[in-house]
């Protein structure tokens, strides 16, 4: 492990940035090698910016503008064997035009971090807000990270490079924020000068790469015989993240005294119903939460950070001793039991004695707007199912019926 | 000065180079692809990185946990070699530029088969030639999709019968024509096209090595016979790689910067084509054409070689 300190307030450079701006200085930041991608809405400002800086010689890094997403995560692959530095960016449709190559690079273990701008999946098309994009590409092998300000997607992207090249990782990894609602919103971001990124992240030291002096076969075909060695070796890799990630934000945080975990708790210590969510739906539980707060209401949020790997004993840990788990998640899992966020903090609390009730909202769909009436219909829902002891597996809210 | 490998042309010197790819290899007997990548391996020029597309070459030779290949290799999927080899390139170069890359030298080779390049990867194909990474793609052509159990390709020749274009009662096997790819290829005003057949060895190799030293992207079209999918002698593949070239199924030229059309020596050297026959009537796949019913159509193909031919002729300035 580096040995980082503490940067000086006088060090750090403010601006307002869009949560699109953020990722894209981010990845300057860490001197990433390689770039692959295509644009897409709305990820495109993280392509635009980040051509912008090669345009002005501020970046060494080879962008290769591809014909499709599937040659983007493709060539990303073919950097990543080399043992460069690798990032792409898309959405929505981009990401489900890669998904073939998703699995390839995780499973080739590929370190190449992936920013994704949320975005619905077609049809009807529509580029708008919704989390259907990255939460299909669940079972791919990446790590998700689901970021709420400018100011986590800019951190967040540095440390994902820390925790995808580790050793004991070598998985790519996903940097999801909301399209649109945080993507092209300004907020403030504190940034760290680049020597303490370079010092934080160093040179990417690759386990295995196609060395021309230590020639290697990537990629065989691997049968009946050997196949689910690779995949349970995956898993290995995918169960030790959590270590990682906290290992990496100790080291972040002491340099910038910013941390945000795997899950974020917010007054759910006495709360008897608790609001999960993710992304900026989530800040927006908060604000409901100090409004019903004063109101005496018992409630709290929690805000997941990381999707995959699953930290299903933290989420239980941190939900068992409410009596609800209000879920809303921008996605819906057609023909399944309930929707993939609630079926995850389902199976935390299987173990359980004494579980928590737990009600599933689908939201915002498509981008339809997330005011905090919505939040609150799910909450006085909840509580009205405590009442009757019973709730539907699953509810659309703020959709015309 | 960058010191580099010197091009196998002589069978002398051929013998002395190290081959990419090891003996054991599990390709099919009388398969023409390992002779294919054998003389490729013979044009190097020192360290290479070759890019593999799913297809028979890949599978066969890399049955984990074996591996027939002496050099660098990676296989992602089946679309996508050109966009892994522009990876490969970029990802090389930028190290290169950050003193994080030691060698002068590091060639990307990309292969292919006709499935994963005239069809399902000719996207792929098109994107890194548009823009302009210095890589070879090399396909090896055997007619087919062989490797999923032989069935019709956009380099499938018309006559030819497939599992996906059977010869029946009313059908004569595949009716289309061959999309001509190093045309394409060459339109897209690449420094390098040249189209090779095992059988020419030394025109092989002196192509390839052209092709690796070229300034920017470079595309070779090798001829793979194929005996399981042709149902052909296994004896007789390099022979058939000889015909394919006399009769003009698979002339041999070089496309310089996309204009300079160029006949090469074997191809140059013909008086006229052989007929057609001669090279169907070594494989079972063409075995229908030789009915009445057909007798017009296996006409049509030929008259379409002749005139495919003698345009190629023109656009080589051959009177």
């Amino acid at each position: 492990m580096t040995s980082v300190e503490k940067i000086p307030k006088d060090q750090m450079v403010v601006e307002g940035l869009t949560g699109d701006a953020a990722i894209a200085l981010a990845l300057k930041q860490c001197d990433i090698d390689v770039l692959a991608a295509y644009p897409i809405t709305p990820q495109t400002i993280i392509v635009e910016d980040f051509q912008k800086f090669v345009a002005n010689g501020e970046v060494k890094t080879k962008v290769i503008p591809v014909e499709s997403e599937h040659s983007a995560m493709s060539a990303c692959v073919g950097a990543s064997a080399v043992g460069a530095r690798v990032a792409t960016a898309t959405a929505s449709a981009g990401l489900a035009l890669m998904w073939e190559i998703l699995y390839c690079a995780a499973s080739m273990r590929m370190p190449i971090v992936l920013t994704v701008a949320n975005r619905a999946l077609s049809a009807p098309i529509n580029i708008h807000n919704d989390w259907s994009d990255t939460y299909g590409a669940r079972d791919s092998g990446f790590i998700q990270l689901y970021c709420q300000s400018s100011q986590e997607a800019y951190d967040t992207t540095i440390m994902a490079f820390k925790i995808a090249e580790n050793k004991d990782i070598l998985l790519p990894i996903m940097v999801c924020i909301d399209g649109f609602i945080l993507s092209h919103n300004v907020e403030r971001v504190e940034m760290l000068p680049d020597q303490a990124i370079k010092k934080f992240l160093g040179v990417r030291q690759p386990f295995q790469n196609l060395d021309p002096d230590n020639p290697i076969t990537m990629g065989p075909l691997a049968l009946t015989d050997y196949y689910f060695e690779f995949k349970e070796q995956q898993d290995e890799a995918i169960k030790r993240v959590p270590d990682v990630f906290k290992q990496v934000e100790a080291e972040f945080e002491r340099m910038t005294g910013r941390s945000y975990g795997m899950l974020e708790t917010y007054k759910t210590e006495d709360a008897e119903i608790i609001l999960l969510t993710h992304s900026t739906p989530a800040g927006t539980a908060k604000v409901v939460v100090d409004v019903l707060r004063e109101r005496d209401e018992k409630v709290g949020v929690l805000r997941l950070k990381m999707f995959r790997p699953f930290p299903s004993k933290e989420v239980a840990e941190a939900i068992k001793h409410a009596k609800a788990v209000a879920v809303f998640e921008k996605c819906r899992s057609f023909g399944s039991t309930c929707n993939p966020l609630a079926l995850e903090v389902m199976a935390s609390l299987y173990d359980l004695k004494e579980k928590p009730m737990v009600t599933d909202f689908v939201i915002g769909l498509g981008g339809r707007d997330v005011p905090p009436t919505t939040i609150v219909e799910g909450y006085e829902k909840t509580k009205e199912y405590l009442k009757q002891g019973k709730a539907p597996l699953y509810e659309t809210l703020g959709v015309r019926k | 000065m960058v010191e580099v490998e010197k091009a196998a042309l002589s069978i002398k010197d051929m013998l002395q180079k190290k081959p990419i790819l090891s003996s054991g290899h599990r390709m099919c007997a009388g398969c023409a692809a390992p002779t294919v990548v054998k003389l490729m391996g013979m044009a190097l020029r020192g360290p290479t990185i070759v890019c593999e597309a799913t297809g028979c070459l890949e599978v066969a030779t890399t049955i984990y946990p074996y591996t027939a290949w002496n050099i660098n290799w990676i296989h992602v999927a089946f679309e996508n070699a050109a966009a892994v080899a522009s990876g490969v390139a970029e990802a090389i170069n930028a190290l290169r530029e950050k003193g994080q890359w030691k060698h002068e030298i590091t060639d990307v080779i990309a292969i292919g088969g006709d499935g994963g390049t005239f069809d399902i990867g000719f996207g792929s194909l098109s994107g890194a030639l548009e823009r302009g990474h210095k890589f070879v793609y090399m396909v090896y052509d055997n007619g087919a999709y062989q490797n999923t159990g032989i069935q019709r390709s956009g380099a499938t020749l018309p006559g030819q019968e497939t599992t996906t274009s059977w010869a029946g009662k009313v059908e004569p096997g595949k009716r289309e024509r061959k999309k001509p790819l190093p045309e394409i290829v060459a339109a897209h005003r690449i420094p390098y096209v040249a189209t090779v057949s095992p059988y020419y060895t030394r025109d092989f190799v002196t192509k390839f090595r052209k092709a690796l030293e070229a300034d920017g992207p470079a595309f070779i079209h090798a001829y793979s016979p194929c005996p399981r999918g042709w149902r052909s002698d296994t004896a007789k593949s390099i022979e058939l790689a000889k015909l394919a070239v006399e009769t003009g199924i698979h002339p041999l030229y070089e496309v310089i910067d996309g204009t300079e059309y160029i006949m090469s020596g074997p191809s140059k050297r013909l008086k006229e084509l052989k007929p057609l026959d001669e090279y169907l009537k070594m494989q079972g796949q063409f075995k229908h054409l030789f009915k009445p019913q057909w007798e017009e159509f296996k006409k049509k193909i030929q008259q379409d070689l002749i005139d495919d031919w003698e345009l190629l002729k023109k656009k080589c300035g051959i009177e």
